[in-house]
C-alpha cells in the first residue's frame, strides 16, 4: 500500500518583493510502505514546503494528500486535518528538543498527550531511549547534551508513538560530517526495526543517495525526476539533475553535417553518436570519471593538459576542448604532466538541449525568497 | 485521524484560539490606552461637544507655560547629553578596561536605577538647599560666608540630580552591548594596525552607537516627563517644568473640570515636545542595528589603564559616593533627627520619627496600597503583555503593527499626561463609570504605563522560541492550546517573571501618576512621602523614605535570587 500519496499538490505564495511564486507546482507522487523516500533539491525548490504540507503546517493551494490510505488534505473537498491528528513522527533540522523538559519528559510528551497510563509511558519511553542509545540520560536536560544526542532525543520522541510515517526535515545538516554518517546508519537501523516509512528532506545529494530507496529531485517548484539513486545518477533526464547529483562536466556543441564540434573548435570533431532528435546546438554531459584520457598517439579528440591537480584518491586534469574546459578525473596510475599533448574520449555521455537563460534567472530570483 | 473535518470548521476552530486572543488584546488596549489618549485630545479641543481651540491656544501663549516648556527642554537636553557621556564613559571603563573591583562597582552603579529619584532630590535639598541645606550651613560657618555657596534649587541643580539617576540607563545598555560584542572585531582592527585609541574611536564606539542611542532615548523621554526632581527642587523657587506645571494647575483647581481641561491642554504641549524630541533624536542618532551578538562567550582583551588606573578608580569611587552614598546617608540621618534643622549629631538622634510615621493614619495604608497596586499591575501586565506579544509575534493578524504601537505608546507618553487621560476617561464620561479616588483608576494608569515593559520582555523571549518547537508538539499530537500550554508558555516563563519585576519595582516607588490620581484613602507610598515633605514633616518623610528604600532593596534582592536559578533555557 502507498503510505503517502500526493495528487496535484500545488502551493502558491504571494510575497511583497517578488509577487506570486508557485512554490510547489503540481506534485504527484506515491511513497510506498516501508520505503525511504528522499526529497532532494537546492534551497527554494519546494521540498520543505511539500513536507510541511504533508505534516499539516501549510495548507494546499490545490490538490490532495493521502496518508496511510486516508485523505488528510484536500482542496476540492475542503478538508484539512490538523498536524496533531495526522499520527506522524517528525524530526526537525533544529532538533526542536524542548529545553525546559529533560530527556525523559521530551520523549514521553507524545504519550502524555495521548493520555497513556504511567507504567506504559515508562516502558515505552525506555524502549525508545534504548533504541536511540540514550539510556541513562533520562534526567539530563537537553542543553547539557551534544548535537548528536539532541538529535537522538528528537528521534526517540518521534518513534515512541510508533508512527507509520516518519518525516525527517534535514535532520542531519546541523551535525558534523562524521556524526552525520553514524546517524544516517542509525536511522536506517530504526527503520528496519520499526518498519516505518521515511520521507527524508535534504539538499545533500550524497546523503540522499546513501539513505534512499527512491528519491525525488526537484527544482524551482517542479519535480524534475523520481527514481532510484542509481537510475538518477546514470540516467538523469535533465541537465539540472545531471549536475545536481555527482560531479558533472559539460560541453556546448554545434552539430554540422552530421559531425559534433565543441564550440570554439570547428576543425576537430568529437567522435560521438548523435541522438535522433538533436538540435543544432546541444549540451553534452558526462562525469569526470567517465572520460578516457589517452596518449597523443591514440584515437580521440586532440588537446593538451592545461592543469593537473592531485586530489587524495584521484588526479584531476583540466583539458581545453574548443573554448571550453573539460574536467577529467583518473586513477593516479594514469599520469600526465601539465603541457603534455593528449587525446580524450567521452564514454556514453548524455545529451541535453541548451539551457535557456530565463530558467537560470528564475532560479536566482527564487533563491532570494 | 478518525474523523474528517471540514477545512472551514478547522479554520473556525483556529479562529477560536487565535481570534479570541487577538480580540482580547485589542479590547484591553482600547481600555487602557486608546480611551485615555482620546479623552485628552477631545477635552483639549472640544468643550461641551463644540470645537473650541481657545483653551489650547490660550495655554500655548501663556508666558508661564512657555517658560515651563523651555525649562523642560533645557533640563532634558543637558540631562541627556551629559548623562549619555557619563554612562558611556563608565560603561567602557567597567566593560573594557582593567580597572579593579568591577563586579562590585557594576552592582553599585545600578543602585541609582533602583533609587527613587525624588528621594535623591529630597536628600540633595536637605544638603544644599539655598537657605537651610546642612552642607551649605556648614560651609557658611567654616568659611564665614554670608551666602550659601551652592544652591541646588536651580535648573543646574535639577539637571545634576536627574543626571545622577538617569545615566545608568545608558550605562546598562552600553555595558551589555560591550559584553555581547564579538571581541575579534576589535582584535581584527589591532591586527590591521590600528592603535588602541583608534580602535575605541573607529570600532568600539560605532558598534555600540545603537545601544548608546537607545539609552539616550530613554534618558530623554524620562527626563522630559519627569515630575519628582523638578517638583521637589523647583517649586520653592518658582521653577516649573511642564509636568510640574500640570500638577500645579490640577492641584490648584481642586479637581474642577476647568482645571483638568487646562491640564489636558498642557499635556498636549508636553506630548508635542516629546514627539519633536523623538524626531530630532532619530535624525541625530541614526540607530542602525548591527549584528554584534555572537553566540560564543568570548573574553575580550582588557585595555590596560597603566598610570591612569588609580586616578580613574578614585574618580569612580568618588562618583559612587556622590550619587549613591551621600543621598542615602543623608536621608537616613535626617530620618533620625529630632527636629528638622537641628545639627546632625548623635545627641539629636531619635527613633521617634519612625514611630510617628507608623502611628499616622495613612502610612500603613499607603504601603499596602503600593504593594497591592504594584503586584496587581505587575501580574496583569505580565499576562496582558505576554498576550499582546504572542499575538504580535506568533499570530500576526492584519494590523499587528497598530497593536504593537498601541502597546508601546504609553511608554513615550509622560506619566502626568497618562494620569490626566485616565482622570478624564474614568470620571463618569464613559458609561457613567466613575473610578476617581479609587485604587482602580491608579491601577489602570499603572497598567498603561508599564505594559510595554512586560510586552518587550515576553516579546524577546518569544522570538527565541523557534517555531519548530511548537510544531514538534503539534506532530506529537498536541493541539494548538496544548502546545501553547506545554511548550511555549513554560519556555517564556522566566521572561514573564522578570517582566513582572520590571513593573513591580518602579511601581513601588511611583509618584508621577499617583500624585495626580490619589484620593483620601488611596495614597501610595510615594505620594505619602511626598505629602509628608510638602507638609513640612521632613524628618518623618525621610523616615518613610528610608523604609521605602529598605523595601526596594529587599524586593530587588528577592528578584535577583528568583531570576538567578532559572533553568538553562
Amino acid at each position: 500500500m502507498d503510505q503517502v500519496v500526493l495528487r496535484h499538490v500545488t502551493k502558491r505564495f504571494t510575497t511583497k518583493t517578488l509577487g506570486d511564486i508557485v512554490a510547489v507546482d503540481d506534485f504527484n507522487l506515491e511513497v510506498h510502505d516501508g520505503e525511504c523516500f528522499s526529497f532532494l533539491g537546492p534551497s527554494g525548490c519546494g521540498k520543505s514546503t511539500t513536507l510541511r504540507m504533508i505534516a499539516g503546517f501549510e495548507d494546499l493551494s490545490e490538490g490532495e494528500i493521502e496518508l496511510c490510505g486516508k485523505e488528510v488534505s484536500s482542496k476540492e473537498k475542503n478538508l484539512y486535518i490538523p498536524p496533531e491528528e495526522r499520527g506522524l513522527g517528525m524530526v526537525f533540522q533544529s532538533f526542536a528538543v524542548w529545553p525546559h523538559m529533560n530527556v525523559f519528559e521530551n520523549v514521553a510528551f507524545p504519550l502524555r498527550i495521548q493520555k497513556v497510563n504511567k507504567t506504559d509511558i515508562e516502558t515505552r519511553v525506555r524502549e525508545a531511549m534504548k533504541h536511540t542509545s540514550l539510556t541513562g540520560l533520562e534526567k539530563v536536560f537537553p542543553s547539557d547534551l551534544s548535537g548528536g544526542q539532541q538529535q537522538r532525543i528528537a528521534l526517540a520522541r518521534a518513534i515512541v508513538t510508533q508512527p507509520k510515517v516518519m518525516l525527517l526535515d534535514e535532520p542531519l545538516s546541523n551535525l558534523d560530517p562524521k556524526l552525520r554518517e553514524t546517524m544516517r546508519f542509525e536511522i536506517k537501523e530504526l527503520q528496519r526495526e520499526f518498519g516505518f516509512t521515511i520521507i527524508f528532506v535534504t539538499h545533500d545529494q550524497s546523503e540522499a543517495m546513501a539513505i534512499s530507496d527512491r528519491m525525488m529531485v526537484c527544482d524551482m517548484g517542479k519535480i524534475m525526476q523520481i527514481d532510484t539513486p542509481e537510475n538518477l545518477y546514470n540516467k538523469p533526464n535533465s541537465r539540472f539533475v545531471h549536475s545536481f547529483l555527482g560531479e558533472s562536466t559539460f560541453i556546448n556543441v554545434n552539430i554540422v553535417d552530421g559531425k559534433v564540434y565543441a564550440q570554439g573548435d570547428n576543425e576537430n570533431p568529437l567522435a560521438l553518436d548523435i541522438p535522433k532528435d538533436a538540435d543544432r546546438q546541444m549540451v553534452v554531459a558526462t562525469r569526470p570519471n567517465s572520460i578516457d584520457l589517452l596518449g597523443a598517439d591514440q584515437e580521440g579528440y586532440p588537446t593538451h593538459i592545461e592543469k593537473r591537480i592531485f586530489l587524495t584518491d584521484r588526479t584531476e586534469y583540466i583539458v581545453p576542448v574548443g573554448e571550453q574546459k573539460l574536467k577529467i578525473q583518473t586513477p593516479h596510475r594514469i599520469s600526465f604532466a601539465e603541457g603534455d599533448a593528449c587525446r580524450v574520449r567521452l564514454i556514453s555521455p548524455m545529451w541535453y538541449p541548451m539551457e535557456d537563460e530565463a530558467a537560470e534567472k528564475e532560479r536566482q530570483r527564487r533563491q532570494l525568497v | 485521524m478518525s474523523h474528517k473535518k471540514d477545512l472551514a470548521a478547522v479554520d473556525g476552530r483556529r479562529f477560536n484560539v487565535d481570534g479570541i486572543l487577538t480580540a482580547v488584546s485589542v479590547v484591553l488596549l482600547l481600555i487602557v490606552v486608546v480611551i485615555p489618549v482620546f479623552s485628552i485630545i477631545y477635552n483639549s479641543f472640544f468643550y461641551k461637544g463644540q470645537f473650541d481651540p481657545q483653551l489650547f491656544i490660550g495655554q500655548l501663549t501663556d508666558a508661564n507655560n512657555l517658560a515651563a516648556m523651555w525649562n523642560t527642554i533645557k533640563i532634558a537636553f543637558w540631562v541627556t547629553l551629559l548623562g549619555t557621556i557619563l554612562g558611556t564613559f563608565y560603561a567602557w571603563l567597567l566593560g573594557r578596561s582593567d580597572i579593579p573591583a568591577k563586579g562590585l562597582m557594576r552592582a553599585l552603579f545600578n543602585i541609582p536605577y533602583m533609587f527613587p529619584p525624588f528621594l535623591g532630590a529630597m536628600a540633595w535639598d536637605l544638603l544644599l538647599n539655598g537657605r537651610s541645606g546642612y552642607l551649605n550651613k556648614a560651609l557658611m560657618e567654616i568659611f564665614h560666608l554670608s551666602k550659601a555657596p551652592v544652591n541646588i534649587n536651580t535648573l543646574a541643580g535639577i539637571i545634576f540630580v536627574e543626571i545622577s539617576y538617569y545615566f545608568p540607563f545608558v550605562f546598562m545598555q552600553v555595558v551589555s552591548a560591550l559584553e555581547r560584542m564579538d571581541p575579534t572585531l576589535e582584535e581584527c582592527a589591532r591586527i590591521a594596525g590600528a592603535k588602541q585609541m583608534t580602535v575605541i574611536r573607529k570600532i568600539t564606539l560605532p558598534l555600540v552607537v545603537p545601544a548608546i542611542s537607545a539609552g539616550a532615548l530613554l534618558i530623554m523621554t524620562t527626563s522630559l516627563a519627569h515630575f519628582g526632581v523638578p517638583s521637589i527642587l523647583g517649586f520653592s523657587q518658582g521653577i516649573f517644568t511642564l509636568p510640574t506645571k500640570i500638577y500645579a494647575v490640577i492641584s490648584r483647581s481642586e479637581g474642577s473640570f476647568e482645571g483638568i481641561r487646562q491640564g489636558a491642554a498642557l499635556s498636549i504641549m508636553l506630548v508635542i515636545v516629546v514627539s519633536i524630541a523623538l524626531i530630532i533624536q532619530k535624525k541625530v542618532l541614526s540607530s542602525g542595528s548591527y549584528d554584534i551578538i555572537k553566540g560564543k562567550s568570548m573574553r575580550p582583551t582588557l585595555i590596560k589603564l597603566r598610570g591612569a588606573k588609580i586616578p580613574l578608580l578614585v574618580l569612580c569611587i568618588a562618583t559612587l559616593i556622590l550619587i549613591v552614598v551621600v543621598p542615602l546617608v543623608m536621608i537616613f540621618l535626617v530620618s533620625l533627627v529630632k527636629a528638622y534643622g537641628l545639627p546632625l549629631v548623635p545627641e539629636n538622634f531619635t527613633f521617634n520619627n519612625y514611630m510617628k510615621v507608623f502611628r499616622m493614619d495613612g502610612t500603613m495604608n499607603s504601603i499596602f496600597n503600593s504593594l497591592k497596586l504594584s503586584i496587581g499591575a505587575g501580574i496583569i501586565c505580565m499576562f496582558l503583555g505576554t498576550l499582546i506579544a504572542y499575538v504580535v509575534q506568533k499570530i500576526k493578524p492584519k494590523g499587528k503593527e497598530a497593536l504593537e504601537i498601541l502597546s508601546v505608546l504609553p511608554y513615550s507618553l509622560p506619566g502626568t499626561v497618562l494620569a490626566i487621560g485616565v482622570i478624564l476617561a474614568w470620571s463618569g464620561a464613559i458609561f457613567g463609570i466613575k473610578l476617581s479616588n479609587t485604587l482602580w483608576i491608579i491601577l489602570i494608569a499603572y497598567i498603561a504605563r508599564y505594559l510595554s515593559f512586560s510586552m518587550k520582555s515576553s516579546s524577546a523571549a518569544l522570538l527565541q522560541v523557534h517555531p519548530s518547537l511548537e510544531e514538534a508538539a503539534r506532530t506529537c499530537g498536541a493541539s494548538h492550546m496544548e502546545s501553547l500550554k506545554d511548550v511555549t508558555l513554560p519556555l517564556i516563563r522566566p521572561a514573564m517573571v522578570s517582566g513582572f519585576f520590571l513593573i513591580f519595582l518602579p511601581a513601588m516607588r511611583e509618584v508621577t501618576t499617583s500624585v495626580l490620581l490619589y484620593g483620601p484613602y488611596t495614597r501610595t507610598l510615594g505620594v505619602q512621602i511626598y505629602s509628608l515633605r510638602d507638609a513640612g514633616m521632613i524628618p518623618q518623610a525621610a523616615a518613610l523614605g528610608s523604609i521605602a528604600i529598605v523595601l526596594i532593596i529587599i524586593c530587588n534582592t528577592i528578584v535577583t535570587e528568583v531570576t538567578k536559578d532559572r533553568k538553562g533555557v
